[in-house]
């Protein structure tokens, strides 16, 4: 093996892995553990920027691990959503974790589990894209578990990991039918075996399962709401963003590159699983009231519309899909955002806590509604074009009464994102969160957000250049 | 620079600069300024229009101007203007400019009042000029949203109800229209294979009629929603009882016609068959809404819900003329936009002036206005009058085209609602005089009442803006429909076979 090439194609990975070791004897060797704080900041920041110069297009070892200028791309953004959560979270750690001394761990834990979903959305064959999976989850279950002075968290946790398990054994099982049917575990060779018989689509929906899982797609979303009520804000902030969005690229990777011959039949499972999870989601969301747990089932019902744009098989349902997952990434980060800052300051997470808080807090109020808009798919912010071109792109092939069904989704899910804005806006109160400022981190990390959804669909470009990077991908 | 893009940009850049104002002083100032400035360029776009004409310039749209926005799905941002748009931005900018001095003494939270409310007039202004039916619908959103704020904060009664129940009914609208609007994208196709959302080029195509029958509803109805059509206008008595003032005025003087005007000029006019083929049902539910509407304002005791419920009835109307295919109809449909635009506005307008000092709307707790404040009684007698049809006001006009319009029909049961349809005026008439009578005359029921504030300029400035151009349509309806019916020459061309 080239060992330039090592080094060139598996860039990022590598640098992620230095920076988790840099953090580890930063633990043992810095006293201030404040600094710790700003050096993980730091070090993620660089490896953000040197994740935008470009990659090497390449495999390594036999195949194993791929990578090319989209998946690169997605690390990029899957990076910029970290770098917002850490930035959010920056207040959080160093008011709660440096008293229990656990600074270094929440920033290893959340690198470890980013890089595995790098590996995870690199992967080649089933082997590494297992070993990815399962670096990526086992960290999360850690990180929901780090309230440890709070039952609920640990109770998050163990749902989670349990849940995980059973997911992820399923996903097994479906491997090993798949291998018996094939004889291989390489994505590239798979394709050839992949007919429709009972035992490959029996496989084949068992190995999904995982992923449909981590995207909390109906009917594998029971974890959902629990573990992001129970978790810390960052966590379920990285939760719903990074994880969901990693897992729904390597879920479209594989079903339009490895499990193009089975298009009809997984066209159907799409068209049945994206209704029940858009309905679910929305009708659940109604009457929440934990913001953590609203933007849960608000998050779920997102993921529906995001396996209804996989449906087409295309490049413009690729490219929507990654499109909208750049939207869903900035918009659900802000919303998450405001939430964390209010959490951090008051302890509140109800939503008749938020009456009356545009008249003391008018800034984040105002990026609130612009993230709830975005989410609703309301112009001219980002949100409305992701969810336009996903509905394009399921058009495309013709499914109008499924776009007929996710419309009126939209409309329901439009009624209980206009409850915040209800609360925070119109409502009255006597006693409202009183005005507050964050610190630096926090605004930065709220900017950000605000940005993205105010620029990402206006700007016509940024939905161009995806588009083109597709195209060369499916080639 | 393209004076079309400009309509877009003053209100766009009047909303960033009312961030930066301090109190409501400031905000009402700049507001003005912002919207009066609009008014002069709609003025200058008339101009310029009739310029262009005169020196021969005969293409459908003028002042076009189209920028690449979406290269790979051929999305543009294009816009354009015929005769018929002219008439509609230069009515958006006479009402938005009245609205601002409309809500001349709006105190709480003023800056944001302003910025939401012209953040809908740009959707409106927008909306009309657009020649790409992406941009249509981007414009089209952005002015139906802001309403549920505006209503949520500033209004009153069951404030939070009306708003949420316009903001679902209409945002459930645009969720029709933007199926049907995929879908006419995914049957055009150039010979480059390329779809596309163009307006002027989707109607050089052909579409398949069982396309169409599919299609048509849901950009009909989806629009519709809007238009107060019957069953899906309830959201238009309680939202626009609930709005305030310059609200009620901008919604039901302009929002609703985009309802009116989308219906016309994107689904009727690309899918012509389907019009044809769905006119009978249609038009028995606008002739319905019509003779509704007129009965229920009859029995409603709230000037705002008789004005709410006499406006589904005269929006119907509009609907109701879409459906008979004449150009004499369809010159009166376009009439009665501009027409019952002014007219509600002004209604909606007084309304809110008589509840400022009053602060009630009950048409029984009152009486006798017309002794203590005769300006405003005069004003709402006239404008009574020019909705329920008197010659020499705009009522009259849109009516008569509509009207003649509509006999030109010979289909059966297109005379039938005819006559039904005229009827209604003569409802009109009752629920017009029972407020003139009840409210305006008679003795004075409450002595507080005598003490009630005079006219001020604002006011004053409201009134001389929307019944000026009443009376102006009214007197010379020549220019304006000469304008509309060179408009509509592309248009009947679509439905000629």
């Amino acid at each position: 093996m080239d060992l330039s090439n090592f080094f060139s194609i598996m860039r990022g990975e590598i640098i992620l892995t230095v920076v988790i070791i840099l953090l580890l004897i930063a633990e043992i060797a810095v006293k201030n553990k404040d600094k710790i704080i700003y050096l993980a900041l730091f070090l993620f920041f660089v490896h953000t920027v040197i994740g935008f110069l470009g990659v090497q297009e390449g495999t390594l070892f036999g195949g194993m691990f791929q990578t090319n200028a989209t998946i690169n791309t997605f690390k990029n953004i899957l990076n910029t959503g970290v770098l917002i959560v850490l930035l959010q979270s920056t207040s959080w750690v160093k008011n709660k974790m440096t008293e229990c001394n656990r600074v270094a761990e929440f920033y290893i834990l959340l690198f470890a589990s980013l890089l595995g979903m790098y590996f995870m959305i690199s992967a080649g064959d089933f082997l590494m894209f297992y070993l990815g999976i399962e670096t990526a989850s086992l960290p999360v279950a850690g990180l929901a578990a780090f309230d440890t002075f709070k039952k609920r968290s640990s109770e998050a946790a163990l749902k989670y990991i349990f849940l995980a398990a059973v997911t992820s054994g399923v996903s097994l099982f479906g491997i090993s039918l798949l291998y018996a049917s094939s004889g291989t575990i390489y994505f590239s060779e798979m394709t050839q075996y992949l007919t429709n018989g009972n035992l490959v689509t029996l496989g084949f929906l068992f190995f999904i399962t995982g992923l449909l899982f981590k995207i909390s797609i109906v009917p594998f979303h029971l974890w959902t709401a629990d573990v992001y009520e129970g978790a810390p804000i960052g966590v379920t902030s990285y939760l719903s963003v990074i994880s969901k969005g990693a897992s729904a690229f390597i879920l479209m990777i594989i079903l339009y590159t490895m499990a193009k011959p089975l298009i009809e039949m997984w066209r159907e499972v799409i068209y049945i699983l994206a209704i029940l999870t858009m309905f679910t989601g929305n009708l659940f969301a109604l009457r929440q009231k934990n913001m953590k747990r609203f933007l849960a089932f608000s998050s779920i019902a997102q993921a529906g519309f995001v396996i209804l744009g996989m449906i087409s098989g295309t490049q413009i349902g690729m490219a929507s899909v990654i499109f909208f997952l750049t939207t869903y990434i900035f918009s659900n980060l802000g919303a998450f955002g405001v939430v964390y800052a209010i959490a951090n300051k008051t302890g509140k997470e109800n939503m008749d806590d938020y009456n009356g808080f545009y008249r003391t807090n008018p800034l984040l109020s105002i990026l609130m509604m612009l993230a709830l808009f975005s989410l609703a798919g309301i112009p001219p912010v980002a949100g409305f074009f992701g969810k336009f071109f996903l509905f394009m792109s399921a058009a495309s092939e013709g499914y109008y009464w499924l776009i007929f069904i996710a419309v009126i989704n939209v409309t329901i899910s439009l009624y209980y994102y206009l409850l915040v804005v209800r609360a925070m806006f119109i409502r009255p109160n006597d006693n409202p969160i009183p005005f507050f400022k964050s610190d630096w981190a926090m605004r930065l990390g709220l900017l950000i957000p605000a940005a993205g959804i105010l620029l990402l669909g206006l700007y016509g470009p940024v939905y161009e250049h995806i588009n083109d990077l597709v195209g060369m991908f499916l080639k | 620079m393209n004076i079309l893009t400009l309509l877009v940009i003053i209100p766009v850049l009047t909303v960033l600069g009312l961030i930066f104002t301090k109190d409501h002083k400031q905000a009402r100032v700049l507001s003005a300024i912002g919207m009066g400035l609009e008014f002069v360029a709609s003025l200058v776009l008339l101009w310029m229009f009739f310029k262009e004409r005169g020196a021969g310039n005969t293409s459908d749209f003028l002042f076009d101007y189209n920028v690449m926005w979406f290269k790979s799905l051929n999305i543009h941002f294009h816009v354009g203007i015929d005769g018929i748009g002219v008439l509609m931005i230069l009515l958006t900018s006479i009402i938005s400019f009245a609205g601002v001095f409309a809500s001349w003494e709006m105190k709480d939270l003023a800056k944001e009042f302003f910025i939401f409310l012209i953040l809908l007039a740009t959707g409106v202004f927008g909306f009309f000029i657009a020649q790409d039916l992406f941009t249509m619908f981007v414009f089209y959103e952005i002015a139906v949203i802001p309403m549920y704020v505006l209503i949520g904060i500033w209004g009153t009664g069951p404030k939070e109800y009306s708003a949420m129940k316009l903001t679902l009914m209409l945002m459930g609208g645009s969720a029709l229209l933007q199926v049907g609007l995929l879908g006419v994208y995914y049957y055009s196709g150039n010979a480059a294979g390329l779809h596309t959302f163009d307006i002027s080029e989707l109607s050089q195509m052909h579409f398949p009629f069982a396309m169409q029958k599919f299609f048509f509803p849901f950009i009909f109805v989806g629009f519709g929603v809007l238009g107060a059509l019957f069953p899906f206008h309830t959201w238009s008595p309680d939202g626009h009882a609930s709005a305030p003032t310059a609200v009620s005025m901008l919604h039901a003087g302009v929002l609703m016609k985009l309802g009116s005007y989308g219906a016309f000029r994107v689904a009727m006019y690309l899918m012509p068959e389907a019009a044809v083929y769905f006119a009978d049902l249609f038009l028995v539910l606008s002739g319905f809404s019509v003779i509704y509407g007129a009965f229920v304002a009859v029995r409603k005791t709230d000037l705002k819900y008789i004005n709410a419920y006499s406006s589904v009835s005269h929006v119907g109307l509009i609907l109701f003329a879409l459906m008979m295919f004449t150009k004499t109809a369809f010159t009166g449909a376009i009439l009665q936009m501009i027409s019952h635009g002014l007219m509600t506005a002004m209604f909606f307008g007084l309304i809110g002036m008589i509840y400022g000092r009053t602060g009630t709307r009950e048409i029984y707790k009152m009486g006798g206005l017309m002794k203590i404040l005769p300006i405003i009684s005069a004003t709402y007698v006239i404008a009574g009058l020019a909705s329920l049809g008197l010659p020499g006001l705009s009522g009259f006009v849109a009516e008569m085209n509509i009207f003649v319009g509509a006999w030109e029909n010979p289909n059966l049961l297109n005379r039938i609602f005819t006559v039904v349809a005229v009827s209604a005026i003569v409802v009109t008439a009752v629920y017009i005089l029972r407020v003139v009578g009840v409210l305006l005359m008679g003795p004075i029921k409450n002595d507080k009442f005598n003490k009630l504030h005079k006219v001020t300029w604002y006011e004053r400035v409201v009134i001389i803006l929307l019944m000026g151009s009443i009376a102006g349509i009214g007197l010379m309806p020549l220019w304006i429909t000469d304008t509309i019916r060179e408009g509509l020459i592309p248009i009947m061309e679509r439905f000629v076979h």
